[in-house]
């Protein structure tokens, strides 16, 4: 979307994301998804009094494995409360960095070579979660409200970027390949439907070339779609009441995904005085070269780099391959791809069935060896299955496992031979002499028709470019 | 009273058994607690329990642990499995911890029986146990007088010679304050020495766990067994528990003391003359005392009643009646949680989180808070330049000894002066011990304070030892 009237948008993202460790930030609670509620809990997650918080290492490895695919500044950091009453946060205060972030600076490239600026990556607890019940349905008003501690002291990191993204697309395509970092490094599951990364976006409009605007944050946008959606809204939103007359209020906004809109949920003069102060129950946090060096050691190759590895074997990619890689990076899927390539299968193929049939079948991936996928492939380039039969196949092998060859056979996917396959070509022109005279003529759509009739007779069995190959010999 | 070193022989050599000391105890308590309302609550079963388990142990002929068979009285600030733990508040009323504090764990293995909880300030706040939201403790020394605080209760189980020993916390001087008044011997060990892990936090930059016993030697041991690295404490130490109790008796031959002016400024004269009196007994015991001035105590207490408030506005905010405590019901969430915390804190603690909330305040926060870490800073080098001529610190625990009820509840200042010889060493992080030495008006104990660098406890002890000699204690 474009903003009229020579308007541009300014936008900054915050993305807060659970690190996908064993236990919690602070006491040895599982960390995990999905768990009934309050069973996952201890003296320490539920703020208890007496208790006491003790850093989770592997938090602070996962901290620094982003900071470092995001050419953050690792420093030694320190932990702060940030103090405000709700119900959720058992401790009525937020154990947080403030003013030293265990890293700091650093950007992220995005696939259509533009750079956002990182200010920080620091981190924090998560809090529980409310369920409000009957009423209001909100915190005041509802007739009662059930608290899940679960999730009190999951470790987040909180990823700041700098004001540099000037579009909804630029935005999503900034939280995507975040998302896809955080996903390689191991440091998150990215599951956006679950929670795990969620994204709080600072919107403001200025004429270009103008001072920057006052801004509004939306908060807690849990899918890409509502964030482009909600960016969108709230950009035009702001160009419009400028347009009236009006002055944009600086202010923090929830998003609405069934109306389509934000609204007010508090303005700057409601804001909480947090006052934030050194958390006295930790120690500073400044992990030694040693440390680092550990981390940065398992760092794995980048979804960016790992991205043009895959682009880098098509040939003017299409919008639409290109997708398919993002796709087959999220999931870990390129030595199935690569494989299938260096044994000769084409690489638009290889990358459009990793990219639907094993995406579709994730789960089993185990099942599945790259021997496996890259012969079924192979047999279709060949003509020996069809497409609907090379898809039927992977499925096969996802859900059952085995070896291609003896599936093949156990399907009836009978091979048909070059003659057999004639002779039914045959067979169709004698039926359907009219067609095939115009195709002769050079009716160039008829290919499709016989296709079509050829697939019917042989019940899906024929591969599409054998059939044209027989056609055009007896053109 | 028998000490708690002979008192862990006798069981553990069988001339004596944990459940005859307990029924001891418990008589005591049973005799005096209604008048001098010393123990919130009596864990009767769960000591005799605990005792019995020790007696069979020593019947097997298997050796207990350093406190076999001693009593201990615990301030009611440190959670213990299944035990009302109020911090004598009311908005902990009815609440019982599902788990143990590291040094009521730590009690337990040594072989000693946590026979229950002692009466304290609310939430540690105070100086004198007049603000219990149930009633004060009275001085067993003087029923018409505090026992000091906020570990009065802990300090009067000892003095009322119903437990040989007990457990307190010192923020301000929490612990030496009521040592003094109550003639007892009472520590504040050097910051992350003893595990805070259970303890109820008021302050928790400057909260530590200590020992109230009636010698040196008895908290010595005592110490000894809660100290040492806990991982559940971020800020516990990373050494184990040192030896203390072999150097008790070590003397102090060649020990250079330090006379603080600032640490008997504006003391009564009896008081005053007290310190004097024990410095000269340190110099016939061998040591070079000297007297030296260290400005930056002047300003501890000022820094104090910001930083300690500061953390304790935020310590204390979960206490909002969602998952524990009273809760006072309202129309919505918010509505509880301020009608909970108007109705379950008293009058001081309110006034605490009111100035802590202030002193953190955007546009305050540099003026008050930011300000009073910097005096902390100030006054960490001031010690460290004092320690680079003298070995320890010698000075007057409180101004006065034990004052009348209500004497000073009506000004909140005047009773905040009650620490001002104690806050500096919180402020540093640092140990120092209160020794009762000699007696002023109406009789009353006095208590010298001693103090020294970080972990130098043994050295602490062995010079309060020469005050006992001194003081004709056995």
């Amino acid at each position: 979307m474009t903003l009229p009237n020579g308007w541009e948008m300014v936008v900054g993202l915050e993305v807060h994301t659970e690190l996908k460790t064993a236990t919690k930030m602070f006491c040895g609670c599982a960390n995990s998804f999905g768990a009934e509620a309050n069973t996952n809990i201890c003296p320490v997650c539920l703020g208890l009094p007496g208790a006491l918080p003790v850093l989770n290492r592997r938090a602070v490895d996962l901290a620094m494995a982003i900071g470092m695919a995001l050419h953050s500044t690792i420093a030694p950091s320190t932990f702060h409360r940030k103090n405000y009453f709700y119900p959720d946060m058992p401790k009525d205060f937020q154990i947080s960095q403030y003013d030293l972030p265990i890293n700091s600076g650093g950007y992220l490239d995005l696939p259509d070579g533009s750079r956002v600026s990182i200010e920080r990556a620091h981190l924090e607890e998560d809090t529980g979660k409310s369920t409000h019940l009957g009423g209001s349905g909100r915190i005041h008003g509802a007739d009662r409200s059930l608290v899940d501690y679960n999730r009190s002291g999951v470790p987040l990191v909180e990823i700041v970027s700098g004001p540099d993204i000037r579009s909804s697309a630029q935005a999503r395509a900034y939280a995507s390949e975040l998302r896809a970092i955080l996903i390689a490094t191991s440091a998150s599951d990215g599951r956006m439907e679950e929670g795990s990364m969620r994204i709080d976006a600072n919107v403001s409009v200025r004429q270009r070339g103008e001072p920057f605007g006052t801004r509004c944050e939306i908060k807690n946008l849990n899918s890409l779609r509502s964030l482009q959606r909600a960016i969108d809204h709230e950009a035009l939103r702001q160009v419009e009441l400028i347009e009236e007359g009006g002055v944009v209020r600086q202010e923090t906004r929830h998003w609405d995904e069934n109306q389509g809109e934000t609204s007010t949920m508090r303005t700057k003069e409601e804001a909480e005085d947090y006052r934030y102060f050194r958390e006295p129950d930790l120690v500073d946090l400044a992990p030694d070269q040693q440390w680092q060096d550990r981390v940065r050691a398992a760092q794995p190759v980048l979804p960016a780099q790992r991205r043009r590895e895959l682009v880098s074997r098509l040939v003017d990619a299409t919008e639409a391959q290109l997708d398919a890689v993002g796709v087959v990076i999220d999931l870990n899927l390129e030595p199935f791809v690569h494989a299938a390539i260096d044994d000769g299968v084409e690489a638009p193929l290889a990358i459009a069935r990793a990219a639907n049939e094993l995406a579709a079948g994730i789960d089993d991936i185990e099942r599945l060896s790259q021997e496996a996928f890259s012969l079924t492939l192979q047999m279709e380039q060949r003509g020996e299955l069809s497409a609907t039969q090379a898809k039927s196949v992977l499925g096969e092998l996802l859900s059952q496992g085995g070896d291609p060859g003896d599936i093949v056979r156990s399907k009836g996917f009978v091979q048909l031979s070059s003659d057999s396959l004639g002779a039914t070509v045959e067979q169709l022109i004698e039926e359907h002499r009219d067609e095939w005279s115009r195709y002769c003529d050079g009716d160039d759509k008829l290919a499709q028709f016989f296709v079509g009739l050829v697939m019917k007779a042989t019940k899906g069995q024929a591969n599409g470019k054998s059939v044209i190959a027989e056609l055009q010999s007896r053109r | 009273m028998k000490s708690a070193q002979q008192t862990a022989l006798d069981v553990q050599g069988g001339t004596s058994s944990a459940l005859e000391e307990l029924e001891r105890a418990l008589s005591v308590v049973r005799e005096r607690n209604d008048e001098l309302n010393v123990f919130l609550h009596v864990d009767q079963d769960g000591a005799r329990a605990l005792a019995s388990t020790i007696d069979e142990r020593v019947a097997r002929g298997e050796y207990v642990g350093p406190l076999a068979g001693v009593p201990i009285a615990i301030k009611d600030n440190l959670c213990q499995v299944g035990i009302p733990t109020t911090c004598s508040s009311r908005i902990l009323e009815g609440w019982r911890p599902p788990y143990n504090a590291t040094v009521i764990d730590r009690l337990i293995t040594a072989g000693a029986v946590p026979i229950g909880k002692t009466n304290l300030d609310e939430f540690a706040m105070g100086s004198s146990t007049e603000n219990s939201a149930f009633g004060p403790t009275r001085n067993p020394l003087d029923p018409t007088r505090v026992p000091g605080g906020s570990s009065g209760g802990s300090a009067a189980a000892v003095a009322a010679d119903m437990t040989p020993i007990s457990l307190g916390s010192d923020t301000g001087g929490s612990i030496r304050q009521p040592a003094a008044l109550c003639g007892l011997i009472g520590m504040k060990p050097t910051y992350g020495l003893v595990s805070r892990y259970g303890l109820i936090a008021f302050a928790s930059s400057l909260d530590q766990i200590g020992p109230f016993a009636k010698n040196a030697m008895d908290a010595a041991l005592l110490l000894e067994v809660i100290a040492g690295h806990d991982p559940m404490d971020s800020t516990s130490l990373p050494e184990p528990s040192p030896s203390l109790a072999t150097h008790v008796n070590s003397g102090v031959v060649g020990q250079r003391v330090g006379l603080v002016r600032e640490l008997i400024e504006g003391a009564d004269e009896d008081v005053e003359s007290a310190v004097v009196r024990a410095r000269s007994a340190l110099e016939e015991a061998g040591a070079k005392v000297v007297e030296l001035s260290i400005p930056e105590f002047r300003l501890g207490l000022s820094a104090y009643y910001l930083i300690a408030p500061a953390e304790a506005s935020s310590n204390l905010a979960r206490f909002d009646g969602v998952r524990y405590g009273n809760r006072v019901d309202a129309e919505d969430v918010t509505a509880m949680m301020e009608a909970t915390r108007t109705a379950g804190f008293g009058a001081e603690v309110k006034r605490r989180i009111m100035l802590g909330t202030y002193a953190l305040s955007a546009g305050y926060f540099d003026a008050y808070y930011g300000q009073a870490l910097k005096v902390r800073t100030q006054m960490i080098a001031a010690f460290r330049r004092a320690y680079e001529q003298v070995d320890l610190l010698l000075g007057a625990t409180t101004p006065s000894v034990a004052f009348e009820f209500g004497s000073k509840t009506s000004n909140p200042m005047s009773m905040y002066l009650s620490d001002v010889f104690t806050i500096p060493t919180n402020l540093a992080g640092e140990p120092a011990v209160s020794v009762p030495f000699g007696t002023g008006e109406a009789g009353l104990p006095i208590g010298v304070q001693l103090l020294g660098p970080a972990r130098s406890e043994g050295r602490l002890f062995a010079a309060a030892r020469v005050l006992e000699i001194a003081d004709g204690r056995p």
